[in-house]
């Protein structure tokens, strides 16, 4: 049997609900983008419903603890398309099973779910650490970014209670949305502007000051560094290539 | 403006990244007064430096003048370099717009003594007071105490840092009286003391009043120059575990001297510096602080130098045979913690995960620990059978063979651990 829904975290608790409803013999859940039918598979197509999500979200919220239900939320913020079918069974498990379920890191849905969470987790620490602000003609602090998991919603608190006096967008340039904050509240946005510009503004659009602060930062990087105990490996170890596009230091003057 | 700010930024940074200390963690400041900036509590690694250090802070001298001579110093009178001083609006400007552009958590602020230390203090003191006061700025301030400085000024500072620190220098004081005659430990020792009690005083004080300010939240660190001096390894863990224990120390810092002179006193130019020693300290640091090590287990008169071919908890453990293998259904957390090649996060996950039913290797592979290394001292539920017994130099040669190129490079750090 195969659960096809649309890739929301609502259709994936709906699908949740409807096993119980149901509660078939095996059951896999996939997005329509993945599914392909086949003549020996039955399929269901989930109909997003609020109400049925939000008691399967309320069941977990009573079962897992605050770590857990993080985890959960992260590991729905990777988009792969196997982690969709391992929240899915690891809900099941745990309304199956007593609480306390969710330390078996023996069960393969669990330790799935606690390691990729890890790695969004990782990235969204990553964009805290490498988002670097242009600062534009009009007085906004702009950053584009396109990271590799849905990370934007883990990151809203840290930028608003960090840069709680200046303007700032950080815009996800690969799935078109953005963050701004408008020194009162974070709001979603999506801007109509020719790709290039988003990913790098224009020498008119920046700031009069903008381009000695980014070239005291890069002497600053150059200066920090310690000829004789040079180590590439470990540096891109740390700084993995495909995040140099966004620093900075790395870019020629 | 540019070019002569350039110009001090390239001197001053450049004389302040002998300091390796670059963590801004430790600080739950909050913006309150909707200013800018806020501490993180387990820091920001904002980037790395080419040799893989992480770039947290702006690290600067508020000058390079100094009055002294300590012979392991690229500041020192005697040294032929290029001078330069910021003013404290400078300092200010640079930290704010580097921090506004999130390159940096914060500023480590520290200083050449030129005139005294009274007066250098004061400067830096008024670097500090400017960005809480005048910009708002709840970042994230390491500032050095200067040694000598009045206890006045120095409790003025750390209600204004997040982080004070006032480093050893060298391991012993004798290695110290021979490079930096006008130091003494004695000096550094009074000023952690001085700190440490303030901090003390001030959260006994915000226990009963709440609005008492907060004393240096992030607490103290220092560093030790590493291989400028012939002290063991054993000294150096020895010291640093005393401070730990005395001061609160929240870390010691190891730094591989880099010869920068030919004073016939220390390691000529060019010697390559200790990193792999270097290394080796800090995973010792880290088994003291992390994994329930006692000192004296890793270190004593029978060994008083780390193996340099293997990592202090596999040396342990090969001296220890006689409390392996432990079964890892049964074995107590803190045993799990002392085996090669299980770290802090799985040893968490398989006290968890056993309740479940017995643990099988391929278990303990998915959980992430490192099944080759930690197999010569582990037993699970699915363990072979195994007729003889090896022996340690037997064991180490199976590891050395597998990890061979990754333990005998000589480019490791101390952010590779176990
Ligand atoms: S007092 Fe500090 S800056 Fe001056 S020479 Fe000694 S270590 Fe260098």
């Amino acid at each position: 049997m195969i659960y096809v829904f649309d890739g929301s975290l609502e259709g994936l608790l709906t699908a949740v609900f409807e096993y119980f409803e149901r509660k078939p013999k095996t059951v896999l859940l996939q997005t329509e983008k993945v599914f392909q039918p086949d003549a020996f598979t039955e399929s269901l197509k989930i109909v997003n419903n609020r109400a049925k999500a939000d008691r399967v979200w309320n069941g977990l919220q009573k079962r897992l603890d605050k770590q857990w239900r993080r985890r959960f939320y992260c590991a729905y913020l990777s988009e792969l398309p196997e982690i969709f079918n391992s929240l899915f069974q690891f809900s099941n498990y745990i309304f199956n099973h007593p609480a306390g379920a969710e330390k078996n890191f023996g069960n393969e849905h669990v330790l799935a779910i606690a390691q990729i969470a890890t790695k969004v987790e990782r990235e969204k620490h990553r964009m805290e650490a490498f988002i670097r602000f242009q600062h534009t003609a009009d007085g906004m602090f702009y950053c584009g970014i396109d990271p590799d998991f849905n990370v934007l919603p883990l990151i809203v608190k840290h930028f608003k209670d960090r840069y709680a006096d200046q303007q700032w967008i950080i815009y996800d340039l690969k799935r078109r949305y953005g963050l701004f904050y408008d020194l009162l509240s974070v709001t979603e946005i999506t801007i109509e502007l020719n790709a290039k510009n988003l990913k790098q503004p224009t020498v008119q659009q920046l700031n009069g000051t903008e381009e000695m602060y980014a070239n005291l930062w890069k002497d600053y990087f150059k200066s920090t560094n310690i000829e004789s105990r040079k180590n590439t490996k470990l540096h891109v170890q740390h700084v993995p290539k495909r995040y140099w596009k966004y620093l900075t230091e790395k870019q020629l003057s | 403006m540019s070019e002569h700010l350039r110009e001090k930024l390239n001197i001053l940074a450049d004389a302040a990244k002998y300091d390796v200390s670059c963590s801004s963690s430790g600080s739950d400041r909050k913006n309150t007064n909707k200013g800018v900036g806020n501490g993180h509590s387990s820091g920001i690694c904002h980037t790395y430096t080419e040799d893989g250090r992480c770039v947290s802070l702006l690290k600067i001298l508020l000058t390079n003048h100094c009055i002294f001579d300590c012979a392991y110093c690229v500041s020192r009178k005697s040294n032929d370099i290029e001078r330069a001083a910021f003013t404290v609006d400078e300092v200010v400007e640079l930290t704010m717009n580097f921090y506004r552009r999130n390159y940096i958590e914060g500023l480590f602020l520290s200083s050449g003594i030129f005139k005294n230390a009274d007066f250098t203090m004061e400067r830096l003191l008024r670097v500090v007071k400017k960005l809480r006061l005048e910009e708002n700025y709840n970042g994230y301030i390491h500032l050095k105490t200067i040694p000598g400085a009045s206890d006045e000024l120095i409790k003025e500072a750390g209600l204004y840092a997040d982080r004070m620190s006032i480093n050893l220098e060298m391991p012993t004081e004798s290695g110290l009286k021979l490079l930096a005659p006008e130091k003494t430990h004695g000096e550094v020792i009074r000023s952690l003391d001085f700190v440490q009690n303030q901090v003390v005083q001030f959260k006994d004080e915000k226990k009963l009043i709440k609005s008492v300010p907060k004393f240096v939240p992030a607490g103290q660190s220092t560093q030790m120059v590493i291989g400028a001096t012939p002290e063991t390894d054993k000294d150096i863990m020895y010291t640093a575990d005393r401070f730990y224990k005395s001061f609160a120390l929240r870390r010691v810092y190891y730094s591989g001297y880099i010869p920068i002179s030919n004073d016939t006193r220390m390691p000529v130019l060019g010697t390559q510096p200790p990193l792999l020693r270097e290394n080796r300290l800090y995973q010792t640091d880290w088994l003291m602080r992390f994994y329930g090590f006692n000192v004296r287990e890793l270190l004593n008169d029978a060994n008083p130098h780390l193996d340099i071919d293997i990592d202090p908890k596999l040396s342990w453990a090969l001296r220890n045979l006689q409390h392996f293998p432990i079964d890892i259904n049964t074995a107590d957390y803190r045993m799990i913690l002392r085996v090669p090649g299980i770290g802090v996060g799985s040893a968490n996950k398989i006290v968890q995960a056993r309740k479940f039913g017995k643990l099988h290797i391929y278990q303990l592979k998915n959980i992430g620990i490192s099944y080759n290394r930690a197999k010569h001292f582990i037993k699970c539920a699915d363990t072979p059978f195994q007729l003889k017994d090896y022996q340690a130099t037997q064991i180490k040669g199976f590891i050395l063979a597998e990890s061979n190129s990754k333990y005998l490079k000589t480019d490791n750090n101390q952010l590779i651990l176990f």
